[in-house]
C-alpha cells in the first residue's frame, strides 16, 4: 500500500437515536479496511469534542431540534469539505419531526412540552414542571432537516442505513468514485 | 390567501342564527330532488342557500333520505367552497382575488368592506348578517375588481362604490337593489347585462356575428348521424376548452359505444383565471349553445343532457332556465323535437359550487353524479364510460356553438377559416394591462403582437396565454401564433405591463393551484405547496443557484405523476417563466455563504423557546450574561 495521506472524517449525532452511529459499526470487519483509509477526528466514536483540524468528510446523524444541534451543524459545515446526511432524521427530520405535526395550535412548542412532561397520560413527573436547567439548549420552533439549515452534499437514506450502504458510499466517496446508489441498495420493500 | 378556508377559523363562529332547521323542511328539499343521491349537489346548495350552513344534524337527515352514509354527504359538503359546515352570514360577500383584480386595486376595496362591515376577510359578523371572504377568479377580469354578493355580481369596484355598496348592505338593503332599484321588474337577460358587461370588442363571422336561429338544427334533423359526424370532422373543429381534441371523433366514439343511454354534457365550468368567453356566450348566444347540444344529442343518440354551470355564474341561472323553458315551449327541447318522431332530448342545468377542478371532465362528471368533484382515472374515457357509466360527450360551451354553426354553413366554410390544423375562430378573453379588455373573436393564426395591437397593449412585457395552466411569454415571443400547434389557449390572454413583478404573478398562480387541488393524489396536493414555498424563497431573496434545478425537478415529478390535468399543468407558471424569463430568476439568486442557509433564521427559531424557558440563548445571544 502506498503512503497516501489518510483522509479525515468526523461524525456527529444531532436529533437522532444514535442508531445511525450503531449502523456505522455494522460495517463489521470492513472497519479495519476503512481505518486504513481514514483517521477519525471529532466524533462520539473517538470522544473528541472539537475539531483538531479540517476534515474531508463530515457525517451527520439526526436533524436539528435545538440550538445546540444548529451550532454543531454550523461547526461541521465550516470544518468539513463534504457533508453527508446519514439516515432519515438527518435527511427529513424523521421521528423527532413528528412534533412538527402540532400545527393547529397557537403555541405548538408549549403544547408539546406540556404533553411530554405534565399532562401526558403516562407521565410520572413529581415536579410537575418542564425541565429548565440553564445548561439545557433551547428547543427550536420545529425540527429541521439538516438540508434546511446548511448545504448538504450527499444523503444516505435508511432508518438506519445498512452497514453495506454506509461502507460502499464512504469507500466510493473517499476514492472519488461515487456515482449514486445502486437501486437494490435503496429499495426498502 | 391564508384566509381561504377561514370561514372556519375567523373569530368565534356565531351560533346558527337561522331558525333551527326542521327535519320536515330538509325532507321536503330532498323530496324535491326525488331523494336522489345523484342530485346531492342541488340538495346541499339549496340547504346552504336557505340556512347559510350545512349543520351536522342536517347531514344526518339528508343521508337518511338519500340512502347514503353521513360521511358520504359530508364528503360532498366539505369539498365545495360554496358549501360550508359552519354558519355563513345571510349576506356573503366574495371578493374576487385574482391577480388581475389585485393589480386593479382589490386591496383598497377589501379594506373598505372590512372597515364598513367591521369584520376581517374570512370572518362572519357575530350577528350572522355578513360573511366576507376571498374567492379565486369569478370570470370578471375584464371589469375587475369584482365581487359576488350572494348571487349578485358587482363589477368595476372602486373604494367609493364599494363603500356605498357596503353601507347600503349594512343598512339592510337587499343585494340586488345595489344593481338596480327595480331589479325584480327586469327580465332575466336585463338583470344579467345590468350586472355584467359583455365587452365584445371584436365580433367574428362564426359566433358573435349575426347568427340565424336554429338553422343548424334544421339541417341536422334531416341528416343521418354518420353525415353529422363527417361534417363536423371535415370542418376540423377541435375542442375549445383547452385540450383541443377533435370534436367529430369524440362524438363518433361515444355513438359507437353500445349502451342503454348516452349523455351530452356542456362544460360551462369556466374556471381558468382570466377566462370569461363562455360567460359572454352564455349571455348572448345561449340558444346557439343549446342548439349545438341538441345536434350532438341527435348525432350520438342521447336523450338527456346537462349544462354544468360554474357556481360563480349563478347570476346566469334564471336567464338560462328561461332559455331552456322557451325552447321546450317551442318544441326545440323535449319530446319529438322539431316534430321529428323519436327525437327526444332535454337538458338540466347543473350548478357547481366553487371548485376549479370540476372543469376537468372527469371531475365534472363526478360532480354531476352528486359526488365530490374528484377526477376519474382514465381510461376509461368519458366517451366510453362517463356519467353513471354511460357513454358521455363532454364539450366546452364554445365547441357546441361552433358545431351548430358548422351544421348551418357547412364544413368547408368553417375549414377555410384559421390555419392548417387550427380551423375556425377562437374567442379570446383579454384582460390585464391593456386599453380594451374584453372578448375578441378572431380566426386562429394571429400573432400575439397582432392581438396586442388590437387590444391596445403593445407596451406589454409579458402575456399569459391560456391562463396559469398555459404559457407565460415574454416580448421575444410575441411573434408566436395563437394556434393549437404553437400557443394553444382555452381563451385566456392576460396582459402584464413592465411594472408587474413576474415572481409575484407566479406565486399567486401557485397559491391558486394549491387552493384548487382536489387533494386526491400526493404529487399535486403536496408538490404544489413545495413549489409555492420555493417561489417564495426566490421572492425573499434567499434562493441559491441550485434551487433552479430543484424547481425544474419538482415540476417534472408533479407533471409526470399527477392523476389529472390540474397537476399535469400546475407547474406551468414556474416552468414557462423559467424558460422565458430566466433573468428574473437569476437576478435574485445568490450562492449561500459558507454553505449556511439564509432561509433558516436561528433567532426566530428559538424565540418561542426563549419565552417558555424565560432565559436567553447560551449560544446565540451575545448578551447572555446581561
Amino acid at each position: 500500500m502506498s503512503e497516501l495521506p489518510k483522509a479525515r472524517i468526523a461524525t456527529a449525532s444531532l436529533a437522532g437515536c444514535f442508531g445511525c452511529h450503531m449502523a456505522i459499526l455494522d460495517i463489521d470487519e470492513r472497519l479495519i479496511e476503512l481505518m486504513k483509509l481514514v483517521d477519525v477526528d471529532r466524533s462520539p466514536l473517538t470522544d473528541k469534542k472539537q475539531f483538531t483540524q479540517r476534515c474531508d468528510i463530515g457525517i451527520i446523524e439526526g436533524g436539528c431540534c435545538n440550538e445546540e444541534n444548529v451550532h454543531v451543524l454550523y461547526d461541521f459545515r465550516r470544518n468539513c469539505d463534504v457533508l453527508v446526511a446519514l439516515g432519515q432524521c438527518a435527511i427529513m427530520g424523521g421521528l423527532p419531526a413528528m412534533r412538527n405535526a402540532i400545527m393547529h395550535s397557537d403555541a405548538p412548542l408549549r403544547e408539546c412540552l406540556d404533553e411530554a412532561y405534565i399532562t401526558g397520560k403516562y407521565i410520572r413527573n413529581t415536579t410537575h414542571q418542564v425541565p429548565n436547567d440553564p445548561a439545557l439548549p433551547l428547543l427550536l420552533d420545529e425540527v429541521y432537516p439538516c438540508s434546511q439549515v446548511v448545504e448538504i452534499d450527499y444523503q444516505i437514506p435508511g432508518c438506519a442505513p445498512s452497514g453495506d450502504i454506509i461502507f460502499d458510499t464512504l469507500a466510493k466517496l473517499l476514492t472519488g468514485r461515487f456515482r449514486g446508489f445502486e437501486r437494490e441498495m435503496i429499495k426498502f420493500d | 390567501m391564508d384566509n381561504r378556508h377561514a370561514g372556519m377559523n375567523g373569530g368565534t363562529p356565531p351560533s346558527c342564527v337561522a331558525a333551527p332547521v326542521s327535519d320536515t323542511e330538509i325532507a321536503e328539499i330532498c323530496e324535491k330532488y326525488g331523494n336522489d343521491k345523484h342530485r346531492m349537489l342541488d340538495i346541499l346548495r339549496e340547504v346552504q342557500d336557505r340556512y347559510r350552513c350545512i349543520a351536522p344534524a342536517t347531514m344526518d337527515k339528508i343521508a337518511e333520505k338519500t340512502d347514503l352514509t353521513r360521511i358520504e354527504v359530508e364528503g360532498v359538503a366539505s369539498f365545495y367552497s360554496f358549501l360550508s359546515l359552519t354558519p355563513k352570514g345571510r349576506v356573503t360577500i366574495r371578493l374576487c382575488d385574482d391577480i388581475v383584480d389585485r393589480f386593479a386595486g382589490l386591496d383598497a376595496v377589501a379594506h373598505v368592506f372590512e372597515d364598513v362591515l367591521g369584520i376581517g376577510i374570512g370572518q362572519t359578523s357575530p350577528d350572522g348578517a355578513f360573511s366576507l371572504e376571498y374567492t379565486p377568479c369569478i370570470g370578471m377580469c375584464d371589469q375587475a375588481p369584482a365581487a359576488m354578493v350572494n348571487d349578485i355580481v358587482l363589477t368595476r369596484l372602486t373604494p367609493e362604490s364599494a363603500r356605498s355598496a357596503a353601507e347600503a348592505l349594512k343598512a339592510g338593503q337587499a343585494p340586488e337593489k345595489i344593481v338596480a332599484e327595480r331589479f325584480q321588474e327586469l327580465t332575466p337577460y336585463e338583470r344579467v347585462t345590468r350586472m355584467v358587461d359583455n365587452n365584445i370588442r371584436h365580433a367574428g363571422e362564426i359566433l358573435l356575428g349575426p347568427v340565424p336561429e336554429d338553422a343548424g338544427l334544421q339541417n341536422a334533423v334531416k341528416m343521418t348521424p354518420a353525415a353529422i359526424f363527417t361534417q363536423i370532422e371535415e370542418s376540423g373543429l377541435r375542442g375549445c376548452g383547452g385540450a383541443g381534441f377533435t370534436t367529430g371523433r369524440k362524438w363518433r366514439f361515444a355513438a359507437s359505444e353500445r349502451a342503454e343511454k348516452h349523455f351530452i354534457i356542456c362544460n360551462a365550468d369556466e374556471g381558468e383565471p382570466g377566462t370569461f368567453k363562455d360567460r359572454v356566450l352564455l349571455t348572448e348566444r345561449p340558444h346557439l349553445l343549446i342548439e349545438g347540444m341538441t345536434i350532438a344529442a341527435r348525432a350520438v343518440g342521447a336523450r338527456e343532457g346537462f349544462l354544468y354551470l360554474r357556481g360563480e355564474y349563478v347570476y346566469l341561472r334564471e336567464h338560462l332556465e328561461q332559455v331552456l323553458e322557451d325552447r321546450r315551449r317551442r318544441g326545440l327541447l323535449g319530446q319529438h323535437i322539431m316534430g321529428v318522431k323519436g327525437f327526444n332530448f332535454d337538458i338540466r342545468l347543473q350548478l357547481g359550487a366553487g371548485a376549479y377542478v370540476c372543469g376537468e371532465e372527469g371531475a365534472l362528471i363526478s360532480s354531476c353524479e352528486g359526488l365530490p368533484g374528484e377526477p376519474k382515472t382514465r381510461p376509461p374515457f368519458p366517451v366510453n364510460r362517463g356519467y353513471l357509466g354511460y357513454p358521455t360527450v363532454v364539450n366546452n360551451v364554445e365547441t357546441f356553438c361552433h358545431a351548430a354553426r358548422i351544421l348551418d354553413r357547412g364544413a368547408e366554410w368553417f375549414h377555410a377559416q384559421g390555419t392548417e390544423g387550427s380551423h375556425g375562430t377562437k374567442l379570446l378573453s383579454v384582460c390585464g394591462d391593456c386599453l380594451n379588455p374584453g372578448i375578441y373573436e378572431l380566426p386562429y393564426g394571429h400573432t400575439v403582437r397582432e392581438v396586442l395591437a388590437m387590444v391596445g397593449g403593445l407596451e406589454a412585457a409579458a402575456v399569459q396565454v391560456g391562463g396559469p395552466s398555459g404559457t407565460m411569454i415574454a416580448r421575444d415571443s410575441f411573434h408566436r401564433k395563437l394556434t393549437f400547434d404553437d400557443l394553444a389557449t382555452g381563451g385566456a390572454f392576460i396582459v402584464f405591463g413592465a411594472e408587474r413583478n413576474i415572481l409575484e404573478i407566479v406565486e399567486y398562480y401557485m397559491s391558486f393551484f394549491v387552493h384548487e387541488s382536489c387533494g386526491y393524489c400526493t404529487p399535486c396536493r403536496v408538490g404544489n405547496v413545495f413549489l409555492q414555498k420555493a417561489i417564495q424563497k426566490f421572492r425573499s431573496g434567499h434562493a441559491n443557484p441550485e434551487d433552479i434545478e430543484y424547481l425544474k425537478e419538482l415540476s417534472g415529478t408533479i407533471i409526470e405523476t399527477s392523476r389529472c390535468g390540474l397537476g399535469m399543468t400546475s407547474p406551468n407558471p414556474v416552468l414557462t417563466t423559467l424558460r422565458n424569463f430566466p433573468l428574473v430568476y437569476s437576478a435574485v439568486i445568490k450562492p449561500s455563504k459558507d454553505g449556511i442557509r439564509d432561509t433558516f433564521d436561528i433567532q426566530s427559531a428559538i424565540d418561542g423557546a426563549r419565552k417558555i424557558a424565560k432565559r436567553r440563548s447560551y449560544i446565540f445571544d451575545k448578551d447572555f450574561t446581561q
